[in-house]
Parts: C-alpha cells; sequence; structure tokens
C-alpha cells in the first residue's frame, strides 16, 4: 500500500477508534471588525503607534509621496531597487528589478514598494507582490525598506486584513523590521532582512 | 522514530539539570520575561477567551475531518505546480528529503528552525548521506554551533547566556572578528555575516511548516529574523516537511491562530515575518516545491479519544514558560525535541507511552499550562490519563518503576485499611529521615518516587492519627490503636 493511502487509512482508522467526532460549529464571537473604518484618522494613528513601538519609522507623505520617499532615502548610499511596477517619478534614479540574482540584489543598500494591506492594531504591513510591490526576494536583500501604504489600505484587525488578500497570492506579512529575542530574550532589530523599515503614510 | 525519547528517563535527566546553578539561572530570567510580555500583549484582548474558544474548536473539528482536508491541500498544492509525498515515520520522511536533495545534485542546504524536522532526526539523516544542513535560526545556530541540543520550542538556546554564545562563536564561527563581544546586538551581526553568504548561494532549502491551508494549499512560516524569508524566496528548490495535524480547513481559519500564535509564543503582537505561499509562482520564489505530509505516530496519537488534543498544539511553547517543573529543569531532562508540558503529553503518545514513560509523571500538575494555552489544550488531565495508561499497561507485566510506585500509590489509597497501614509504616520513614528531615530513598518500588523527588519527613503524628485520638475513639478501636 502507498504510504498516502496508509495514512489516510490510519486517519480513518483512529478517527473510528476515538468514536467518530464530530466536526463541530466554530464559535467566532471574537472581534472580527474593528471599531473604526479603514483609512479613518483613528486607524492611522493605531497604525503608527504599533510601527512606532516596533521601531520602525513613519514619514508622513502629506500629499506629496515622492517628496516622503526622498526623506526616507536620505541617507542611502547609491540607487534605490524599485519594482517595474512602482508608479513613475516617485524614486527618481531607482533601478527597476530586471530579475537580479540574490548576490546582485545584495548589492543594493534600499528597496522602495508600495503595499497591498495594513493592519493596525497588530502594525503588519502585507506584501502580495503586487505590481508595486515585486517579487519577494525585493523587499528581504537590501537593508532599507522603503514601504508606501495608503490611508485605504488600512483596515483595524488581522481578520479584515487577511479578508483582504488572496491566499495563492506569494504574501509576506511585515510587523517592524527583523528582529531576535534569542539571546536572553533581549530584543536586537536586524538580523538577515531588512534592518530599517520606514512606512511612509499616504493620507488625504 | 527520531529524536523523540532521551537516553535518560526525566528523573535522572532532571536531576542533573537542577545540579547546573547557571542554566537555572539562565531559564528563570527567560521565563519570566516571556512571561511578562506575554501577560502583556493577551491583556490588550479584549476578546481573548472567544478566540482561544474558536481555536480549541477549530482544532478538534479539523482532526475530525483530517483525511478530507489533507488531500484537499494536496490537490490544491498539486494544482499550483507543487509535489506532495506522504510519510508513514521519520525514516520514511528521511528518506524522501534525502532523495529529493539528491536530485538536485546539491550537498548543502539551508534550514528554517522546524519542530517537524529536529522530530525526525533529519539533520543526521541528512549528514549520513553527505548533505550538510545548515541550521538558520539565530537560537538553531547557537545549538548547532555548540554541538547541543535545543531545549525550548521556540527559544531552543534558551539555556545559553551571552557569554557562552560569545564563547561558542568564537569557536566555532570561521572568520569571526576576535574582538567579538558578548553584546546581544555583536552576537547578532556576527551570525548575520556569518549566514549572508550562506543565503545568498543556497540552491536548496528545507523549512516546516506552521499552518497548511487546505482550501487554498497555502503554506505559512511564522518566525521573526528574516532566515525564513531568505530559505523560502531565494533558492531553487523549497522542501517542506509538515506534521499532517498542521492542516487548516480555509484562509479565513488563520484570523484566529494569527493573533493567537505570536501573543502566545513571543508576546508580541504579530510576529515580525510570515510568508505564505502556494505551490510555485512564476519568477517569484523557488521554482520547485515539495510537501512532504508526516504521520511519524501522529494518527496513533489521533485514536485516543482523549489524547488526540495534543495534536492541537501550535508549538507556541506557551506551556514551557509557565510551567514550574520546566522553569526547574530545563528542556533537555524531557529527552524529546518536544519538552515542557506539551512535551510531557505529546512525546509518549508520539513514541507509545512505555518509551517515554518517566514523562507523564515531569508535571506538579498545578494547572497552569492549561490556562496559557491558546487552543485551550487540557494538559493536565492528559497527564493523569497517561500516567492511568502506563500503570494499566504494565499490570501483569514486569512493572517500570514508575509504574510500580504509581500502582503501590494507588492500591495504597484505595482502601483505607491498608492506607492506615502505610501511615503506621511512615513513621519508619520518620525515623529514617530524622537527621536531614529529608527522606532520601525509600525501599522498592517506591524509590522511584523518592528517586525523583526529596519526600518530606512525616509529620510524627498524622493527620488520620490525630483524628482518631482527638475525634474518633471508635475508628481508633476499630484499627486497634486506642
Ligand atoms: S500545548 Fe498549548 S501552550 Fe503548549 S505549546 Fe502547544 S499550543 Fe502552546
Amino acid at each position: 500500500m502507498s504510504a498516502r493511502d496508509e495514512v489516510l487509512g490510519r486517519i480513518r482508522a483512529a478517527n473510528s477508534a476515538a468514536g467518530h467526532p464530530l466536526a463541530r460549529p466554530v464559535p467566532r464571537e471574537y472581534a472580527r471588525t474593528g471599531t473604526h473604518a479603514p483609512g479613518s484618522a483613528a486607524v492611522l494613528e493605531l497604525l503608527r503607534d504599533r510601527l512606532v513601538d516596533y521601531r520602525a519609522t513613519v514619514v508622513d507623505a502629506a500629499g506629496d509621496v515622492p517628496a516622503a520617499i526622498a526623506v526616507a532615502l536620505a541617507g542611502v548610499d547609491g540607487p534605490a531597487l524599485v519594482p517595474a511596477g512602482l508608479p513613475d517619478g516617485w524614486v527618481p534614479g531607482g533601478v527597476a528589478d530586471t530579475g537580479f540574482s540574490p548576490a546582485e540584489l545584495d548589492g543594493f543598500a534600499a528597496v522602495v514598494t508600495g503595499a497591498a494591506a495594513a493592519c493596525a492594531v497588530t502594525g503588519t504591513i502585507a506584501l502580495d507582490a503586487g505590481p508595486d510591490q515585486g517579487r519577494r526576494a525585493l523587499t528581504l536583500v537590501p537593508d532599507v525598506h522603503v514601504c508606501v501604504v495608503r490611508a485605504d489600505q488600512v483596515v483595524e484587525t488581522v481578520p479584515e486584513l487577511l479578508a483582504r488578500l488572496d491566499p495563492v497570492r506569494p504574501t509576506t506579512f511585515v510587523s517592524g523590521p527583523s528582529a531576535t529575542s534569542d539571546i536572553e530574550l533581549h530584543r536586537v532589530e536586524g538580523v538577515h532582512g531588512p534592518r530599517t523599515l520606514i512606512v511612509v503614510l499616504d493620507a488625504p | 522514530m527520531g529524536h523523540l525519547r532521551g537516553e535518560q528517563s526525566f528523573p535522572d535527566a532532571a536531576r542533573g539539570a537542577l545540579a547546573d546553578s547557571q542554566l537555572r539561572r539562565n531559564l528563570g530570567h527567560a521565563t519570566t520575561t516571556i512571561r511578562g510580555k506575554r501577560a502583556a500583549v493577551v491583556a490588550e484582548c479584549d476578546d481573548w477567551e472567544e478566540l482561544r474558544l474558536a481555536g480549541e474548536a477549530l482544532k478538534s473539528s479539523t482532526m475530525a475531518r483530517l483525511d478530507q482536508h489533507l488531500v484537499e491541500l494536496e490537490e490544491r498544492v498539486t494544482a499550483r505546480g507543487g509535489v506532495v509525498h506522504w510519510a508513514r515515520d521519520a525514516h520514511e520522511a528521511n528518506a524522501i528529503v534525502t532523495r529529493l536533495v539528491r536530485e538536485t545534485g546539491e550537498t548543502e542546504v539551508v534550514k528554517v528552525k522546524s519542530m517537524a524536522t529536529q522530530e525526525i532526526g533529519l539533520n543526521d539523516a541528512l549528514a549520513e548521506a553527505g548533505i550538510t544542513a545548515q541550521e538558520t535560526d539565530l537560537a538553531e545556530l547557537i545549538v548547532q554551533l555548540g554541538g547541543d541540543l535545543g531545549s525550548h520550542i521556540l527559544v531552543p538556546a534558551i539555556h545559553r547566556n551571552r557569554a557562552e554564545i560569545r564563547e561558542i562563536f568564537l569557536r566555532e564561527m570561521p572568520g569571526v572578528d576576535p574582538e567579538l563581544t558578548a553584546e546581544p546586538r555583536r552576537l547578532a551581526e556576527a551570525a548575520r555575516l556569518y549566514l549572508r553568504e550562506r543565503f545568498l548561494r543556497a540552491k536548496v532549502a528545507i523549512s516546516g511548516a506552521n499552518f497548511g491551508v487546505a482550501e487554498s494549499g497555502t503554506l505559512l512560516v511564522v518566525e521573526s529574523e528574516g532566515n525564513g524569508r531568505m530559505c523560502l524566496t531565494l533558492p531553487e528548490t523549497l522542501i517542506t516537511v509538515m506534521g499532517i495535524e498542521k492542516v487548516v480547513p480555509t484562509w479565513q481559519d488563520l484570523e484566529v491562530f494569527l493573533q493567537l500564535l505570536p501573543r502566545s509564543s513571543t508576546g508580541e503582537r504579530m510576529n515580525p515575518y510570515t510568508s505564505a505561499w502556494t505551490g510555485v509562482t512564476p519568477g517569484d520564489g523557488p521554482q520547485a516545491f515539495h510537501l512532504v505530509l508526516l504521520d511519524n505516530g501522529r494518527t496513533a496519537t489521533l485514536a485516543d479519544e482523549v489524547g488526540r488534543a495534543a495534536l492541537h498544539c501550535i508549538k507556541c511553547s506557551a506551556c514551557l514558560n509557565v510551567c514550574p517543573v520546566y522553569e526547574r529543569a530545563g528542556g533537555h531532562a524531557y529527552g524529546s525535541v518536544y519538552p515542557g508540558p506539551i512535551g510531557a503529553v505529546l512525546s509518549p503518545q508520539l513514541t507509545g507511552v512505555e518509551d517515554n514513560a518517566s514523562l507523564p509523571y515531569a508535571s506538579s500538575l498545578c494547572g497552569a499550562c492549561f490556562d496559557a494555552c491558546p487552543v485551550r489544550i487540557d494538559i493536565p488531565s492528559l497527564l493523569v490519563r497517561l500516567r492511568a495508561q502506563h500503570v494499566d499497561a504494565n499490570r501483569g507485566g514486569v512493572p517500570s518503576p514508575e509504574a510500580a510506585a504509581m500502582a503501590a500509590a494507588s492500591w495504597v489509597m484505595a482502601d483505607h485499611r491498608r492506607f492506615a497501614a502505610a501511615e503506621t509504616a511512615s513513621r519508619l520513614g520518620r525515623l529514617l529521615g530524622r537527621s536531614t528531615g529529608r527522606i532520601g530513598s525509600l525501599p522498592p518500588p517506591l524509590d522511584a518516587w523518592t528517586g525523583s523527588r526529596d519526600l518530606p519527613r512525616p509529620p510524627a503524628e498524622s493527620f488520620r492519627q490525630w483524628w482518631a485520638r482527638e475525634r474518633g475513639q471508635g475508628r481508633a478501636r476499630e484499627r486497634g490503636q486506642s
């Protein structure tokens, strides 16, 4: 018998030995939606607060995204990497991804992307490889990640965040910069992922 | 069966651990810190209990239809260009992974921290085949370089402090800066430099999975450092080993677990990185993806209508951090890759209780683990059940020391006359313990009990004797003691 058939058979036998337990309705009394509307001032404030708590930097675009990105990139040496679908004019002099190898990606100090959605309560930004975000490796190898989040992409809760995402897209949930607590549970920002996360909040 | 049992029984191993004061200091500091963080972020959630109830129900419902969910997962992964393999046990899983790595022609792989691959002893199996598996999680790296074993589900190097880690790095990391200090930031930097070129040149990666979504075929890895993202994204081939219990029916179900897991494990609102991928995506990430679905004792655990709840575990490690026994004995004493309260339940079930007979006794049954568990696994009740099974299994045969001790205890306690007689006998114990106030050891079979704990010297007069003297002349006369 194949391993597949044997394991499936064992599961059926086990469930029958356990008296055929029933799949029961799942109580979903937990908060599925927040108390604030997506993109509202309260949700943005909460997101800002959580991001700062994670030692990310927040820059308010105040209607001018390219200027805010320029501020975010001020200390970066060399050109920034950008996904091919990033809006024109956001990063003058940015180098569009043409399928660089991991070693080539390592030559860039910074990357600038958009986002798919964000969750305020947890300070989480979701990237789903859309045209303004690019493949996953782009936001991983360079040491500075500048991520532009539009106000209407910000929801309050985790359930609202997941509801906005398509599971079959390769998705990365980012909450603050890379961090480890493996040494005496002492938090250190920056191990392998970008050590600096700068979120440009594009609110009207 | 892989790394699910130790060379020593829990009492023997714990005795050594208890004598190591450095270990106890490291552990005490770490568990206290993480308990505080967890309590703070759990308190932020008004709906924490509702989330726990949902998590519990989701898990038990999934197990009730586990076969269907796995078949659906397999279908979806395959439809998106992945290849699904099934493994009955550790040996089979190791053979599959070894073959898959060999087929790529590579002899080096990078690894994301994974309980399942540790459980099956994958690194050793690969090493035998001439394949080097590089652990990339900082704590796993510390453990690997130190030639050590992990002692905590989430923070495997929790038993090491910064000075010890510095020494390990100086000794084992080729090209490390000899000026390296013990500052955590510098140590993390050293690990970053050491691993970076390995990530950039890796062709094959091996991971576990925290969740596998049946309806979409999506797999998820939850992590902090970005080493997971490096492994899951940069190499050409990705091999994921997932215990069959990790499946969840729908994408929506993740809304429960992605709230419960980070808060329970690292005490964060959300862990820094979670990666989700479905099969293969052209132009993004590995272009070859293999999923190995692992049984290795899980179906046997599933057959027990009560004990199967141990499979609900999402490996958050909250129960370890609140357990007074774990805090003092440390993770190595459990002899399994799954230490602490859940390990005491899971390991004997995965191996069969006779192979890990002392573990169900490695608990004070205080109940803190149940309160901490995000999916409401009633660990104390499961431990008691395992103890009973163990005692039953030994009836008639040659009993193991623990079984004999427990059988003797229950035989004595089951009848008040015997209990009274035992109390009289325990006055003998009082004589034995006169000099230290502790009884070092009792004669067999009760030495299994005193071998793992000091028995306080019994009071001069037992409660029953006091009661008989003060209030119960009739009962005392009946016992011939008036
Ligand atoms: S038993 Fe519960 S508390 Fe312990 S590791 Fe598993 S999920 Fe976490």
